[in-house]
């Protein structure tokens, strides 16, 4: 009896993750080590994000990823959450001209970005990003660690993943071959070189490195609330093994007599 | 059995544990309680349009416009020199809610009256700031609700409302530019 | 006053109160004094579990609800900004979403207790019902909250859901048009499955204020399946089983706790992160976890049913799917008339025993066959668990008559204390045979 319940609640916890069934043609990404241990990892909860590399992060999607691909649900503001202090936030606003209006006149018009806008998008809609990249429009990159299987590793391994197509594995005029990606073929082109971005404090920008950073960034974008998830969690989970304690005490207490 | 858990020994040990465990309900209750009840305050995306920059150059003295700011109206006013000194002319012990002109603008920028432009007595929108617009008794501001009256300093001078026009904390960018919140 | 309350709190105001609405009254007969059988096992926490559980999930919907818009072109992002920028809003939102599969857990294992000690069988027949009321109401609701965010998952979810039924016979097309709104799932499909997932845990509420009130005309079943035959074999319900609720409370709300904190995406699908797009199909669509077994059973009818050596289809697979998703879930309420047998509890049911382990077997095949692309040994795993899961109820019947069930204990109390302890209340007649 103790056995069959067991197995019944194994059996739930351990079915309930076979929602991860992938497509036959994709390749599970190789594991990353992240400095905070995954946005999606039972134990990691004492692990913070590598500001210093979410910094770098947001170099690469500013001087790279942008050109095409929108983060539509952060804004400058938001950029606090790895460090940069409120004045650095607030010239970084500024170097965008963003869309405003209409004013008085009922004309639109342009201003410099404030904290509290939004990061500006590529392509004013869908259609003119579909139009400018080969009918396939960029995906937006708010979310992206959390919107694909297996998370941040995956999202690495597409940066690091492009080859050569093999021989026996052709692929159609305007994609690239990337081995991570489901179906092999992929419409974005290599994104990443060596060197392509300069690092401020440094740090040598090699392919592996400006994915490492820039997924960094992302991970942290999908999921701005990770650390004070964290550790609410921790504190609460502390709490409620003490509530435990407390109760099965009294719960004994209770019972004391009637055994 | 339940009429046996009375007697015996360990009533203390037993009271304190009914005691922690009760304290502890209560404080797991009330702690997951805050969360819920501060959602329902202003988010991040709220507080941080909690500021408005409004261009003055275009309005001429005698006339007022009305921005967004937090969700309801700033009246903003250029005052002639003949409003100013109404406002400055008014012997303080008539007032309802004493404060000079002086407290209620930036020096060096008299002329600039910045109003939140709501009633004190019930929230409704006071007329004045439209040109055409009845201004009250005191040629200020008129609440047409219960009948209002403020003057050019947007001090409440006749009817129910029971404190001045509020004033929103402001700065001065530039002579043309300020910074509301 | 003649007609007054007889009450006889110390507290004058609770007095006064009661006096006149005997609501105090109420409480202590129904949840202090109430008599409880003395030997529940900690099977018996889920019920005030699943309660805990929806009162947890209506005041975070409430709460989330005045976040939310319900909009196509609005939802996706309203919901990101709880995420982001509502004081709390991330912890609230992956409470009620984790709450959902938590919801699911601890009915699932109610639904098995149930099974395992006979809680189906008279006179809890409508108690039993009532609670499979309850399980397709939590099904509707968890379904179109499902969709609220507006991702892939939630669009692709609500329109191959909205489409089973299609497959009625000559209304099949009118109805999905009825339940969409239009000619797709869109903003009117949108906005009345807000209305109705707003509404419902109401109604799942009002059902289980029913489940308690039949609950507490028949008294509770027990781990041995025997009536309690006097207040040797009970406790009164406050202190003995408020604490252990509260104690299996504390341990359920670390499971829980742990989720919506450390991993609050395990249990979702990475897809409803990225906005809804109705020209784009997520390769692989899944429900949630909670609904793959009954996923499995809809996908498992391959096949036309039709007459023998002929070509004629009675019942086309896509139909036949459909009935027997619905089938699956709607033939609980027979359970009370297939089980035969007078015994309830499975720990004196030599058959009985093995039969209920192949409907958990068969519903772990489905839950995984469910969760896997439609192709094979998938198909095979599915097809296998959905004809031993229809075998258990189709079998039931055989199998409750021709067993022999074991000796019974005379009553709890003697179960409970080993006989030497109550032998005066115990009668002479040793093994009552059932």
């Amino acid at each position: 009896m103790r056995r069959l319940r067991s197995l019944i609640v194994a059996g739930l916890l351990g079915l309930a993750g076979t929602n991860g069934a992938l497509a036959a043609e994709s390749v599970v990404p190789p594991h990353q080590e992240w400095a905070h241990g995954g946005v999606n990892s039972f134990l990691s909860m004492f692990k913070t994000f590598d500001y210093a590399a979410a910094q770098r992060g947001f170099q690469v999607y500013k001087e790279v990823c942008s050109a095409c691909h929108s983060m539509d649900l952060v804004a400058y503001r938001n950029l606090t959450g790895i460090g940069f202090t409120e004045e650095q936030v607030k010239a970084i606003a500024a170097q965008y001209e963003i869309q405003d209006g209409p004013n008085d006149q009922g004309e639109m018009f342009t201003r410099p970005g404030l904290p509290a806008d939004h990061f500006k998008k590529p392509f004013p809609n869908k259609q003119a990003a579909a139009a400018a990249n080969g009918g396939k429009a960029p995906p937006d990159l708010s979310l992206m660690v959390k919107a694909r299987e297996h998370f941040e590793d995956y999202v690495y391994a597409i940066l690091t993943g492009y080859e050569e197509a093999p021989a026996d594995h052709p692929i159609p005029d305007g994609t690239h071959y990337n081995k991570y990606f489901p179906g092999h073929a992929i419409a974005m082109p290599a994104p990443l070189f060596e060197d392509g971005v300069t690092y401020a404090d440094g740090t040598k920008a090699t392919i592996a490195q400006q994915a490492h950073d820039v997924v960094t960034f992302l991970a942290w974008a999908a999921e701005p609330h990770l650390v004070d998830r964290r550790s609410t969690g921790v504190k609460v989970i502390l709490f409620l093994v003490v509530f435990a304690g407390i109760m099965y005490a009294a719960k004994r207490r209770v019972w004391a007599d009637v055994h | 059995m339940a009429d046996t858990m009375h007697a015996g020994e360990g009533h203390t040990r037993r009271d304190f544990i009914y005691l922690a465990a009760a304290a502890t309900g209560g404080v797991a209750a009330a702690c997951a309680l805050w969360p819920f009840i501060h959602s329902l305050n202003p988010a991040a995306d709220t507080l941080a349009l909690a500021s408005v920059e409004v261009d003055l150059a275009p309005v001429q003295p005698g006339q007022a416009i009305k921005v967004m700011w937090r969700g309801k109206p700033v009246f903003v006013r250029n005052r002639t020199e003949e409003e100013i000194k109404a406002a400055r002319d008014v012997n303080m012990a008539e007032l309802v809610d004493k404060q000079t002109d002086e407290s209620r603008v930036k020096s060096g920028h008299e002329n600039w009256l910045i109003l939140v432009g709501v009633c004190t007595h019930l929230g409704c929108i006071p007329l004045g700031t439209n040109t055409g617009e009845s201004r009250g008794d005191y040629g200020g501001w008129f609440c047409p609700c219960h009948g209002s009256h403020y003057d050019t300093s947007g001090r409440i001078r006749k009817g129910p409302a029971p404190a001045n026009l509020a004033v929103p904390t402001y700065e001065f960018l530039t002579d043309t530019r300020v910074k509301i919140g | 006053m003649a007609h007054a309350h007889t009450s006889t709190f110390k507290n004058p105001v609770v007095n006064w109160i009661d006096q006149r609405l005997p609501i105090f009254t109420m409480l202590d007969k129904e949840y202090g004094t109430f008599p409880t059988p003395r030997n529940f096992n900690y099977f018996w926490n889920f019920g005030a579990l699943a309660m805990f559980v929806l009162a947890t999930m209506i005041v975070s919907g409430v709460v989330l609800a005045m976040h939310y818009t319900a909009n196509t072109g609005l939802a996706f992002n309203s919901v990101e900004r709880i995420m982001r920028d509502v004081n709390w809003g991330w912890m609230i939102r992956y409470i009620h979403a984790n709450g959902a599969s938590m919801f699911f857990i601890v009915v699932y294992i109610h639904i098995l207790r149930g099974f395992l000690y006979g809680s189906y069988k008279k006179p809890r027949e409508l108690l039993w019902i009532l609670g499979v009321v309850i399980f397709l109401l939590m099904m509707a609701t968890a379904f179109m909250g499902y969709v609220l965010p507006w991702g892939q998952m939630s669009f692709w979810g609500a329109t191959v859901i909205t489409n089973l039924f299609s497959a009625v016979p000559v209304v099949g097309e009118s109805i999905v048009t009825l339940l969409w709104g239009g000619f797709s799932v869109d903003n009117p499909t949108l906005n009345r499955f807000f209305a109705l997932h707003y509404l419902l845990p109401f109604v799942i509420f009002a059902v289980v204020f029913l489940h308690v009130a039949a609950l507490h005309i028949t008294g509770s079943n027990n781990p041995l399946g025997i009536e309690p035959k006097g207040p040797q074999d009970t406790l009164p319900f406050h202190p003995y089983y408020t604490t252990k609720d509260l104690f299996g409370l504390s341990l359920f709300l670390i499971f829980f706790a742990a989720f919506v904190f450390f991993a609050p995406n395990y249990l979702g699908h990475p897809d409803n992160y990225i906005p809804a797009d109705p020209l784009v199909t997520p390769p692989h669509i899944v429900p949630e976890w909670y609904f793959l077994p009954f996923y499995g059973i809809l996908r498992s009818i391959t096949f036309n049913i039709g007459l023998p050596f002929s070509e004629i289809v009675l019942i086309p697979a896509k139909l036949g799917g459909v009935i027997a998703m619905f089938a699956s879930i709607l033939i609980w309420v027979l359970m009370p008339w297939l089980d035969r047998s007078p015994v309830k509890s499975y720990r004196f049911r030599p058959l009985y025993k093995w039969w209920v382990l192949m409907l958990i077997i068969a519903f772990g095949m489905l839950l995984y066959a469910g969760g896997k692309p439609a192709e094979q040994p998938y198909v095979l795993v599915g097809q296998i668990g959905t004809f031993l899961y229809f075998l258990f109820f189709v079998g039931l019947p055989v199998i409750s008559s021709i067993e022999r069930p074991l000796p019974l204990p005379t009553s709890i109390a003697q179960s409970v204390l080993g006989g030497g302890r109550v032998a005066a209340t115990a009668a002479a007649n040793p093994m009552e045979k059932a």
